[in-house]
């Protein structure tokens, strides 16, 4: 039986992570994604958990804090957003490469510069080749789903690679929503004991972490990472068919939003694909075949299966919450076009820029992408690659 | 629980397949395979009619080397020594020399 | 309901027009319908000018960005009607409900010419009568509900009072006050 609630974002994954009670979970407090650490060490201090906190002094301690518990055998955890996930730059690739399941709920928010509270996707976008797992949230309840699942995918032998559950920073954290909650036990259940073979703390079989590997082995660790995150691809699938059995909702690498017949879509990451969906049904009413492609998982990038989804869309409009100033496409839009070059797709793919720390994306603006791309169907406009949508001008 | 490393089928030539994930080496003691006195240079000699068994140069030894045994030092375990010669230096009494060419 | 209500709230940081909003998300939750209650977030401190929205409807909501044509707006301070334009989008079919002492006749032409219903509630009034302390959210909650008819009288106050059963188990003493206030402010808005 589903629990009809209604939480914040920031709620749900707290939830979630009370109904886990891992064993370990270090953090460091930065908005928008303080109420995690906050709320969960409310629970513990009243007894509904008993995981053991450890209150840092940077993010770069707590991403120590959770590779060092982590590789003691622990489940370990710990949420941060934007400048506090740059302080775990080092740390994220040494998690990747030891390959330790940690978690981490990103709460996605503008890297400083100018400093900026508001969301965008600069900061997880930045860490895109640390090596972890990123799978991306459209609401509240899919923060909830994904972190249930997170753990269940890292953990699995066949990827021990560490997890990045991200949603947008206040337009899904702070925001009250329906959500349906699953009860404890249910998730307890599919989510199971973690169990690591081998581990620090193991003392009937001592062993050594993160050796030293120069020339002769990096480039074989950095290939078993690579194949891990190739395998996390048929993982990321198998939970997602066990979670849809205990939940109802069912979850791929991406959603596909009316996109089988559509001439013009708009692919997107995050809560701002509701808001593209909402657009794509007004149209609709018009006798536009518009459609959305939601990306949820972008880390193993599903190249191929995109690519497939789009294949009978005419035009594309991939847009970008992160700027990479390469002066020429952002990291969605890059990686896509590839998968669309190699796919030898007909699919033209036109890359935007929205919502850079903050600026607020709304169904007209969605209108106003689809437009553009019917007028440029039709011949009546010329493409134009890498506009900013909103900006002022 | 994995069986302790053998680690000498885990070197150069290992293909990818052959490393442990996140290259751990499971089992204590690896190191003792790994023989870094072939990178010595000079070699401590001790003369044990100078050596008093003080054993001050035992703990200073970074390769832990000089084993002791009922109270007494051991000669050194070259096959470890990597020849820096801090024991040369910790010790009272001139009886350890490092010597090249041996 | 049976169509989908968008609500912009205006307010002073420190006078809990977030939770407000967060409150009218509950109760309309708590009656079976969908939800969305969300502040705009920037660098505000208390007193600085904030804003606050609800999206209510019987269908699940989709959309996540901020309100520009809200159905109805609330004013929970009347001293932003000089630095805020309130109506900026309003529906003119809608309402905006204002927290003010003065008439509504001297109100009216800080408007801006809006066409839609006005309605004041003196909350402060309500507040002090009922509750002995200036809380303007139980007042303001009541008034919107009533001006936007997002639910039955009785079916809001029966909800209200088991959300404040829950909420103030510690303080039962506080419980009737807010319950006052809220009986109070519905028949104070007009």
């Amino acid at each position: 039986m589903s629990i009809r609630e209604r939480m914040s974002g920031n709620e749900a994954v707290s939830y979630a992570i009370k109904q886990i009670n891992p064993d370990v979970m270090a953090a460091f407090p930065i908005t928008p994604s303080t109420e995690i650490p906050q709320m969960v060490s409310t629970f513990i201090a009243n007894g509904e958990m008993d995981t053991e906190f450890i209150p840092v002094e940077s993010e770069h301690s707590s991403m120590s804090a959770a590779l060092g518990a982590s590789a003691a055998g622990a489940r370990a955890l710990t949420a941060t957003s934007s400048c506090g996930l740059a302080y775990m730059w080092e740390i994220l690739y040494v998690a990747a490469s030891d390959r330790l399941p940690i978690v981490l709920a990103l709460v996605n928010r503008a890297l400083t510069g100018p400093i900026n509270i508001n969301c965008d996707h600069s900061d997880s976008m930045g860490a895109r080749d640390s090596g972890w797992i990123q799978i991306y949230a459209e609401n509240n309840q899919e923060a909830y789903d994904n972190f249930i699942q997170s753990f269940r995918i890292a953990e699995h032998p066949d990827v021990s690679l560490p997890f990045m559950a991200c949603q947008d920073g206040f337009i899904t954290s702070h925001a009250v929503e329906n959500i349906e909650l699953l009860e404890t036990e249910v998730v307890k259940n599919f989510v199971g004991e973690y169990n690591p073979e081998n581990y620090l703390l193991n003392s009937q079989m001592p062993m050594a972490v993160g050796p030293y590997a120069n020339s002769p082995f990096y480039m074989e660790t950095k290939y078993n990472q690579r194949m891990a995150m190739k395998n996390a691809k048929k993982v990321i699938l198998d939970v997602a068919k066990e979670f849809e059995a205990i939940s109802g909702r069912s979850y791929g690498f991406f959603e596909e939003y009316k996109t089988s017949d559509a001439d013009v879509a708009i692919v997107i990451i995050g809560s701002a694909a509701g808001t593209s969906k909402e657009a794509v049904d007004k149209l609709r009413e018009n006798g536009i075949k518009a459609g959305v492609l939601k990306i949820r998982v972008f880390r193993p990038f599903p190249g191929k299966e995109i690519a497939e989804a789009l294949k009978n869309v005419k035009y594309a409009a991939i847009l970008d919450r992160a700027e990479s100033f390469s002066a020429y496409g952002g990291p969605l839009g890059s990686e896509i076009k590839s998968a669309l070059y190699d796919a030898k797709s007909n699919c033209t793919a036109i890359n935007y820029f929205y919502g850079i720390g903050g600026r607020d994306y709304t169904v007209e603006a969605a209108e106003g992408v689809f437009e553009e791309l019917i007028d440029i169907m039709n011949g009546n406009k010329e493409i134009e690659q890498f506009k900013y949508i909103g900006l002022r001008q | 629980m994995a069986q302790a490393s053998d680690l000498s089928k885990i070197n150069e030539k290992s293909p990818y397949y052959d490393i442990t994930p996140g290259n751990q080496i499971y089992g204590g003691g690896g190191a003792r395979e790994f023989h870094t006195g072939e990178w010595r240079v000079k070699t401590p000699v001790i003369d044990w009619n100078k050596c008093t068994q003080c054993l001050l140069c035992t703990p200073v030894c970074p390769d832990s080397c000089i084993a002791v045994k009922d109270g007494k030092r051991q000669d050194f375990d070259l096959d470890h020594c990597k020849g820096c010669g801090i024991c040369e230096k910790a010790c009272s009494f001139g009886a350890i020399t490092m010597k090249e060419g041996i | 309901m049976d169509k989908s209500i968008e609500i912009r709230w205006h307010g002073r940081g420190g006078q809990g027009a977030k939770t407000a909003a967060l409150l009218l998300a509950d109760v309309a939750f708590n009656t079976g319908m969908y939800v969305q209650g969300f502040p705009e977030y920037g660098p505000e401190r208390m007193g600085a000018p904030i804003t606050a929205y609800n999206r209510i409807g019987d269908k699940p909501i989709r959309v996540h960005s901020n309100i520009y044509n809200p159905d109805y707006v609330v004013v929970v301070d009347e001293t932003l009607l000089h630095s805020v334009d309130v109506t900026k989008g309003l529906s003119k079919d809608g309402a905006i409900v204002i927290n003010t002492t003065q008439d509504k006749k001297e109100i009216i032409p800080l408007l801006k010419g809006y066409e839609g219903r006005v309605y004041t509630i003196d909350a402060h009034k309500v507040s002090m009568e009922t509750l002995g302390k200036y809380f303007p959210n139980s007042p303001m909650l009541a008034a919107i509900v009533k001006v936007a008819d997002i639910m039955d009288k009785d079916v809001f106050l029966s909800e209200m009072e088991a959300s404040y059963k829950h909420k103030f188990a510690k303080k039962p003493e506080v419980i009737e006050g807010n319950m006052n206030a809220l009986k109070m402010a519905f028949e104070e808005v007009k």
